[in-house]
């Protein structure tokens, strides 16, 4: 089927004008095609006898399909029969170079997006790191530089004011979305200290003064290790779904100066001695209130242990820190009547509870956590 | 036909060759579309091969050239060699117009060929600009435009006609009357159909001749030419002829009747002239096989020439939209 | 340093031009005998002759063709379209043959065709003699595209298109004929293709080019007083556009509103807006705004004539509500 008009690539044939036998004179019509054109006649090219017809009247083929075969009289000046259209030169894409809009140095490449989306979270596009192309701040990166809490001064130094008022803000919007999108549930335990508080005793008199145990360090291990029982509530909430994870950041809660919280990690909760998240613990709070900290620790944490006791608050129910999925409050320790075998004694105790995302886990397996850290607390030798 | 006191041999014998090397590479060009090797439109000048032969006699090198869309023939009897055309059909790197035209528009400013024009009356103001550029710079040549029927309804006809007139251009308009615009007859869009009577109105004297005689065409052309050499402005010389093909290959020819066409064909200006010729001993059966043979050598050469021809590098897409400072 | 009106300057660069170059004339509707219907070429037919300023028939189309023909001939001619209005009759011509012939000859033709045309609405002419339509013609690769706002421009870009191998159009504002400015007469030619800051700033980019420079700069003087600094950037040439000098403005002042008398719908503004984003997409602290004509064929009556086309408060009024939006 020959191409016979421009954008063809079909035809159906209409009628043979030659018979098998017949002799094929250069000009002659051999058929008659029907083209969205119209009818159109297919002329001999070559002289030569017209063989077999293959397609019949009535038949619809693309071009280049075989319609009869010829036997030529005379060589053909071959042209190349392929009606196949000629191969077209390999067109590679012109790629045009893409140059990254040259922004001033000293202005933040954000998107409009991402730049109100930092307002409305209170974070400074300045701390924020940006994965956009050219280093640009998209509106993920801001929500996970407020997720972490970017409470975080940026590299210029900023008039302190000015940096609370940004925490406020900060603390402020996480919070709500928390409570909007995070649907909590409460437990709460009374935990008997007096073996924790014992073995403290006895140990820090052990220890230079400057090594010494506060006691939140043991509240705070052994939040850890019982993680092991519940390993879903040190996860992160990502891409619809929480992601655990192997290690365990306990994120704690220092309040600042001034006011204002931040709840940065103590990398790796579970796998060090208490000496050392001591140390860690007094480091944190050090660098938290100099504004010393690093981005990492501040998106690190896996969940947050919050203690209130100084306040003399007895209980303490935190708000989850998106995008963790649980958030450990204790109160302060408080001398309590309390039964020990039948009798009734004063014990130092202490109440422990568990915010938890119920998306995660529920009541059962918060309770058996919560069971765990008072378990873990009983043995404190073995924190 | 008209008889001539006297044929050169030689001069005949060339006239024909041309005209084969024409209808030759017309068929071969039809056949090559089919398969695929030629896109776009095609539009074929059998039939007409006198009027682009004649009319080129009357011309020399210095002239300048304006045709259309179906220039074939113009650019072959021009001295275009057949192998840049076919290579330009093929849209190769190496035709005429760096396969950048294709069928419609065969450029080669070497020869003063200035196109291939696709719009239908679009090379008139550009041949009137080239005369007035030559008579401002006081060089005596002309500039020969070639058009169809269809074109004199185009405004620019009558524009084109009228500023050479008024400014005494050597414009040398040449009109090939096939009688039909595309699928419309002459009689369906022209209140006056008698062409060169239209030339009256600009004041531009004019001539109709039989396009299907080569020698008639030549004479007439050459009439024409001197008359614009001298400096006496424009003149308008009607060829009418016919087209054996379609406008183009996509035309099933719905408009005029088989019988029409088979008329025309009796007179094909290579099969009469070629009779005339025999009839006056000026060519045997041998000369005539050894034509035919030259210009299929010709033909074949030209087509080996296009398929070894280059592709233009895509990344030379952009060259020459406007002219690069060295 | 001398001051001359617009028009004067134009027709002391053709005299220049044609008084140097041989190859140099013009040609066009009623530019010998009537002097010129804006007055530009008045006295040249006296000083020239015919055979270099041709008057020409009502041809638009093969006249524009004929100076194509004449160009590619080894002429140098500037051809004088009476307006843009009617220049949608050559229009076949400057598509299909000015701007093609070079590429589509695979290289081996130019065309160094100079075309004149007065532009712009504002005098009351009414639907069919107010066109803006440079920014169509902006459109078209194969051809360069000017507006001179200031005199010394008029004077310049008619040097620069003389000397250009490529095809030129000059957009000349028709309230700018009679307009002064400081002209340097020995100048040489100005650069097509380079925007001018004509007032720096630092608040917003005002961006524009011909006929609406002069109410762009009052509505910079008018935000001053409030203490917007405003720079105004005159693009000068549409064809090809001096991105870099755009960007750098908006760089600068994180702010953009480009004045533009053409219609709003495809507008040449709507070309800049674009490349702003694209190009200065992190410099922007707000949407680029455009101050266009209303989308209505112009009308007579002058107050509507006024509320279609862009004015100096409409400016104002942009910038300001660009920066209390997004200040």
């Amino acid at each position: 089927m020959p191409i016979l008009t421009a954008d063809m690539s079909a035809g159906t044939l209409v009628e043979w004008r030659k018979q098998p036998g017949d002799a094929l004179t250069r000009g002659d019509t051999i058929a008659v095609v029907e083209t969205d054109k119209g009818l159109i006649d297919i002329e001999v090219f070559t002289p030569g006898v017209l063989e077999k017809i293959i397609v019949q009247p009535g038949a619809t083929v693309p071009t280049g399909a075989v319609l009869a075969i010829v036997r030529e009289t005379t060589p053909a000046a071959a042209p190349g029969r392929a009606a196949a259209p000629p191969p077209a030169p390999v067109v590679a894409p012109v790629r045009r170079a893409v140059t990254p809009a040259a922004a001033p140095s000293d202005r933040v490449r954000i998107s409009p997006l991402a730049r109100k989306r930092a307002i409305e979270l209170g974070i400074d596009p300045g701390s924020v790191r940006g994965t956009g192309p050219g280093g640009s701040i998209r509106r993920e990166d801001v929500e996970q530089a407020a997720a972490a809490r970017a409470v975080a001064p940026a590299e210029k130094p900023r008039a302190p004011l000015d940096r609370q008022a940004r925490a406020r803000q900060a603390i402020g919007a996480a919070m709500a979305r928390s409570k909007r999108e995070i649907p909590h549930y409460y437990l709460a335990t009374t935990i008997d200290m007096h073996r924790a508080m014992t073995w403290l005793a006895e140990e820090n008199l052990k220890r230079p003064v400057p090594d010494r145990l506060l006691y939140g360090v043991l509240l705070i291990k052994a939040v850890a290790l019982a993680l092991r029982d519940v390993p879903e509530l040190n996860a992160v909430w990502r891409g619809g779904e929480p992601v655990r994870s192997e290690a365990v950041h306990v994120g704690v809660a220092i309040s600042l100066r001034g006011g204002g919280l931040v709840a940065p990690a103590l990398h790796d909760t579970a796998g060090k001695s208490l000496g050392d998240l001591m140390r860690g613990f007094r480091d944190l709070v050090q660098r938290a209130r100099s504004g010393g900290l690093r981005s990492s620790e501040l998106s690190d944490p896996t969940i947050t242990v919050t203690s209130l006791g100084e306040q003399g608050v007895e209980s303490a129910f935190g708000i989850i820190f998106p995008p963790q999925v649980a958030i450990v409050g204790f109160g302060k320790i408080v001398e309590r009547p309390w039964v020990v075998d039948g009798q009734v004694v004063a014990r130092p105790v202490v109440t422990a509870t568990l915010s938890a995302d119920h998306r995660v886990s529920d009541g059962h397996r918060g309770g058996l956590f919560l069971a765990a850290v008072d378990r873990l607390l009983q043995e404190p030798g073995r924190l | 036909m008209s008889a001539p006191a006297a044929l050169d041999r030689q001069h005949a014998v060339a006239l024909l060759h041309q005209m084969l090397l024409i209808r030759r590479f017309e068929e071969k060009a039809a056949e090559l579309y089919t398969v695929g090797k030629i896109r776009g439109f095609l539009h074929l000048y059998i039939g007409e091969e006198a009027v682009a032969v004649g009319a080129m006699q009357a011309l020399t090198p210095e002239d300048g050239v304006v045709a259309t869309y179906r220039e074939h023939g113009q650019a072959l009897a021009r001295g275009i060699p057949a192998g840049s055309l076919m290579a330009e059909m093929y849209g190769k790197a190496n035709g005429c117009s760096r396969g950048r035209g294709g069928s419609m528009h065969f450029f080669d400013v070497t020869r003063r060929f200035y196109g291939g024009h696709a719009i239908v009356g679009g090379g008139l103001p550009v041949a009137v600009g080239l005369a007035l550029a030559d008579k401002l710079q006081s060089r005596v040549r002309v500039t020969a435009c070639f058009f169809g029927d269809g074109a004199v309804a185009e405004g620019e006809f009558h524009e084109s006609l009228n500023l050479a007139a008024l400014w005494k251009l050597p414009v040398l308009f040449l009109c090939e009357n096939n009688l039909y615009a595309m699928g419309t007859a002459l009689a369906r869009h022209q209140a006056q159909p008698d062409i060169r009577r239209k030339a009256d109105a600009y004041a531009v004297p004019s001539e109709a001749v039989d396009g299907m005689d080569v020698v008639a065409v030549e004479e007439a052309a050459r009439r024409a030419a001197a008359h614009v050499r001298r400096g006496d402005g424009p003149f308008l010389l009607e060829l009418r002829t016919y087209r054996f093909r379609a406008h183009s290959t996509a035309d099933p020819e719905l408009y005029r009747g088989k019988a029409e066409v088979a008329e025309w064909k009796q007179r094909d200006p290579i099969g009469s002239f070629t009779a005339r010729l025999r009839e006056m001993g000026l060519v045997s059966d041998a000369d005539l096989a050894a034509l035919e043979t030259a210009v299929g050598g010709e033909i074949d050469e030209a087509v080996r020439v296009a398929e070894a021809g280059p592709w233009e590098p895509v990344e030379d897409l952009t060259r020459d939209v406007y002219t690069e400072t060295p | 340093m001398t001051t001359m009106s617009y028009r004067d300057a134009i027709r002391a660069a053709m005299r220049e031009a044609m008084r140097t170059d041989p190859r140099v004339f013009l040609m066009g509707e009623d530019v010998g005998g009537y002097g010129g219907a804006f007055k530009v070429s008045y006295g040249l037919l006296e000083e020239f002759g015919p055979e270099r300023v041709r008057d020409t028939p009502l041809s638009e189309n093969t006249f524009l063709g004929a100076g194509i023909g004449a160009a590619l001939g080894g002429m140098r001619p500037i051809v004088e379209i009476m307006t843009v209005n009617f220049s949608l009759l050559a229009l076949d011509q400057i598509v299909n043959n000015a701007a093609t012939l070079r590429h589509m000859s695979g290289g081996q033709l130019s065309v160094p065709l100079v075309v004149r045309m007065t532009t712009g609405g504002g005098r009351q002419l009414a639907a069919q003699h107010s066109h803006s339509l440079e920014g169509w013609f902006a459109h078209i690769p194969g051809i360069k595209i000017v507006a001179p706002a200031v005199a010394a421009d008029a004077r310049g870009f008619v040097l620069a298109a003389l000397r250009d191998p490529d095809p030129v159009f000059i957009f000349e504002h028709a309230t700018l004929y009679p307009v002064e400015g400081e002209v340097d007469e020995q100048a040489g030619p100005a650069e097509i293709g380079r925007a001018l800051v004509r007032r720096p700033g630092d608040a917003v980019s005002l961006i524009t080019y011909g006929g609406t420079l002069g109410m762009t700069l009052q509505a910079a003087g008018l935000l001053a007083r409030d203490g917007v600094e405003a720079e105004v950037v005159d693009l000068r040439t549409l064809r090809p556009l001096d991105t870099e000098t755009v960007l750098a403005s908006v760089a600068k002042t994180h702010r953009a509103v480009i004045v533009d008398e053409g219609w709003r719908t495809g507008s040449f503004a709507a070309e800049v807006s674009a490349r702003i984003m694209e190009g200065g997409f992190y410099s922007l602290d707000a949407p680029v705004a455009r101050v266009c004509s209303a989308e209505v064929p112009m009308p007579y009556a002058k107050h509507m004539e006024d509320a279609a086309l862009p004015q100096v408060p409409a400016i104002v009024e942009a910038v300001r509500e660009m920066l209390v939006l997004h200040g």
